[in-house]
């Protein structure tokens, strides 16, 4: 079981030497990466637009601005540095998701109204 | 034991990825197709980079304030494609620093395309239409490749690299509808880039050993070759909008096919200019080595103050 | 008011030119669509000045030209637009502040020749805003709110570099040394802002120095920055006597227009 994937597509065009993912040295003088979250819309939540560097919270935010909301996709930026974001872990994917699969309850079409009733 | 259970990871990612299932930054993933991603996704976010180069030339001498403008705009939006990229190759495991060192130090490869030189103002109407419509279609596939970050950074992408490709063409449409020494600068730079832009797709499929595998693990929906004819079909179209021609006295409709036959590509030049000796190679990287080394002392300065900051509002342990 | 507004126009355009020449070669990436996206801000307001400008100049064509002497601009057919304005009048027509035209040097260069234009643009523009001439109000009510981010962004940069590393305290100095000479000309009017000034159009820019040095007193505060004593002062940008970089900046930016002359972009 060695038929790992070879990728061979756009800008892939092979390597001279193999590239190094880890045990790299991380420079100090590098910013550390912050996770950027945007509020599209009035009323919609934050959502996870992407990553990107920066030296202080304050300089976050306006990378994001600069970066994330060229074509006025957001109207409220929130930055966190990625390293402060625990994250579930997927291995434990079915005791955390699972018993939710059954509490129907939680979802509006569980609730069965007449059809008269609009814009709820 | 150890090997049956990797084994059975490596099974259930197959399987995942079967299934269309997107493969996150922390699932299971085996190591090569780990560093497969990292070196195809760097290479992308390089050759995002490098390629401001070429078209940043023409920003100081753009022929108009709008040009200029929209010329400023998509340089910029480069810039930002780079940093998607960068960013999606970091959730596996390298920096941005280690990528910006393997592109500098040239153990990395970029696109071959952006080691042309933009030689007038129509290159960069012909690098919009040419290079970025050859771009696009590469790209499109891409929003569905079977990494997460990867295809929701490329779906970003290509919803903002259909901007670039229309105000390339219509650069070369005011030309082509100018001054006779426009028509013949639209002609010229047309005539450059073809070849150019149709190698971007890559090796023939004859001669890309990977393709077949690719294509079954449904990591590539269509082969080099399967993409550059469709390429060609659409241009042969468009050119004649231009009323200009592709430098190609092969290129002729083939109804048999549905398909347009065309010449030979010179591979030979292909593989010359990835191996370091296109005509502009040299200048393209001393250009990102120089702004990263001249930037050196502003990104200390930068984390220098940040620390600062952050000792003084931190209080005082009595 | 033809000249005010050139001159308006002139300022935004040189400094955002400037600028783009950064694209692509800034010090990180996010830096690079920082700085470009200011002087995409830039161009972006020299356009409106320059449209507002053409629309002068056409309705009253034959007292407008004459203060153009470029035999490019006369060879224009047809009504003038922002772009023959641009790209067909010579560096002694030019009306900018040498501030604006100087080389953009290094990011400390670049950061403080920024911070003391958009000061100086903020307080300008939140002046004209409320001008007798709606036109240009409307401009300045629209650039306003990007000059606002410039000050931000590039006071925030003033601080930080002041008080970074030995190294970028030390270029903060010599940048402000090289362009100190040039910040007096802001401040001293040239005849076209006197003649605003006794129309109500906009305030005699002397009247900009006090706030001006103390908004910049207080950001040099806090970036262990010393703000130079008044000193002798270059000046000239007004009346169209620039710095030699100008005929090269513009020789550049030019030369396409120039050499097809009357073609379509």
């Amino acid at each position: 079981m060695k038929t790992f994937i070879q990728i061979q597509r756009y800008g892939d065009y092979g390597d001279r030497e193999p590239v190094k993912a880890e045990g790299a040295t991380q420079n100090q003088a590098d910013w550390p990466l912050w996770e950027v979250f945007i509020r599209s819309k009035m009323g919609l939540d934050h959502k996870h637009v992407g990553s990107l560097h920066a030296a202080d919270a304050q300089m976050a935010i306006e990378n994001a601005r600069d970066v994330y909301t060229r074509r006025q996709e957001g109207i409220s930026i929130w930055v966190v540095e990625s390293k402060y974001i625990h994250a579930s872990n997927p291995d434990e994917a079915a005791s955390f998701y699972d018993p939710a699969n059954d509490k129907v309850y939680r979802h509006p079409t569980f609730y069965d109204l007449p059809d008269e009733l609009k814009a709820m | 034991m150890e090997k049956q259970a990797t084994i059975n990871l490596e099974q259930q990612f197959q399987d995942r990825v079967d299934q269309d299932i997107r493969i996150e930054p922390k699932d299971w993933m085996p190591e090569k197709y780990r560093q497969t991603l990292i070196r195809q996704i760097s290479q992308h976010a390089h050759s995002e980079i490098v390629g401001m180069l070429p078209e940043g030339n023409w920003i100081t001498r753009a022929p108009s304030l709008r040009r200029k403008a929209t010329l400023i705009a998509k340089v910029q939006d480069e810039a930002g494609h780079g940093l998607y990229l960068y960013s999606a190759a970091e959730t596996l495991g390298i920096s941005r620093a280690e990528m910006i060192d393997q592109l500098h130090t040239g153990k990395a490869k970029y696109s071959s395309i952006f080691n042309y030189p933009t030689l007038t103002w129509a290159d960069i109407g012909a690098i919009g239409w040419l290079v970025d419509g050859a771009a696009i279609m590469n790209q499109v596939p891409l929003c569905r490749t079977s990494y997460g970050p990867y295809a929701r950074a490329m779906v970003r992408i290509c919803k903002e690299e259909s901007f670039h490709q229309r105000q390339g063409f219509e650069i070369l449409l005011t030309l082509s509808r100018g001054t006779e020494a426009q028509k013949a600068m639209c002609q010229d730079a047309i005539n450059r880039w073809w070849w150019p832009s149709i190698m971007m797709f890559g090796p023939a499929d004859d001669a890309s050993p990977h393709t077949a595998q690719s294509m079954k693990w449904k990591i590539k929906r269509f082969t080099n070759d399967e993409l550059r004819q469709k390429f060609v079909d659409i241009c042969a179209e468009q050119v004649k909008i231009l009323g200009m021609e592709l430098p190609d006295p092969e290129l002729k409709w083939n109804a048999e096919r549905g398909h347009y036959d065309f010449g030979k590509i010179n591979w030979e030049e292909f593989w010359q200019v990835i191996s370091g000796n296109g005509p502009c190679n040299k200048e393209r990287i001393a250009a990102r080595v120089k702004a990263h080394e001249e930037g050196a002392w502003v990104r200390e300065a930068a984390i220098s103050f940040a620390n600062k900051r952050a000792q003084k509002q931190r209080p005082a342990v009595a | 008011m033809f000249h005010l507004t050139l001159h308006l126009a002139d300022d935004a355009l040189i400094i955002g030119h400037r600028n783009s020449e950064w694209t692509g070669h800034g010090p990180n990436l996010e830096q690079d669509i920082a700085i470009s996206n200011i002087a995409l801000d830039q161009i972006g307001q020299a356009r409106n000045f320059y449209q507002y400008a053409a629309e002068l100049c056409n309705n009253n064509r034959e007292a407008y030209t004459k203060f153009i002497s470029s035999p490019a601009f006369h060879q224009v057919s047809g009504p003038i637009d922002e772009d023959d304005l641009a790209y067909l009048r010579d560096a002694m027509e030019f009306r900018n502040h040498l501030l604006a035209e100087l080389k953009k040097g290094d990011w400390a260069v670049t950061i403080t020749r920024q911070f003391f234009i958009s000061l100086y643009q903020q307080l300008l523009y939140t002046d004209l805003q409320y001008s007798a001439d709606k036109r240009l109000a409307a401009i300045a009510e629209k650039s306003l709110k990007e000059v606002n981010y410039h000050v931000r962004w590039s006071g925030e940069w003033v601080i930080r570099l002041g008080d970074g590393t030995e190294e970028s305290h030390r270029r903060m100095e010599t940048a402000i040394d090289q362009l100190w000479p040039y910040v007096g000309e802001l401040f001293v009017p040239a005849d076209f802002q006197l003649e605003a000034a006794a129309s109500g159009l906009l305030k005699n820019p002397e009247y900009y120095r006090q706030p001006w040095l103390e908004k910049t007193g207080a950001a040099f505060e806090q970036a262990g920055l010393m703000l130079p004593a008044p000193n002798w002062y270059q000046k000239g940008g007004k009346q169209g006597i620039h710095t030699e970089h100008l005929g090269h900046l513009l020789a550049e930016m030019q030369y396409l227009q120039r050499s097809h002359p009357g073609a379509q972009w």
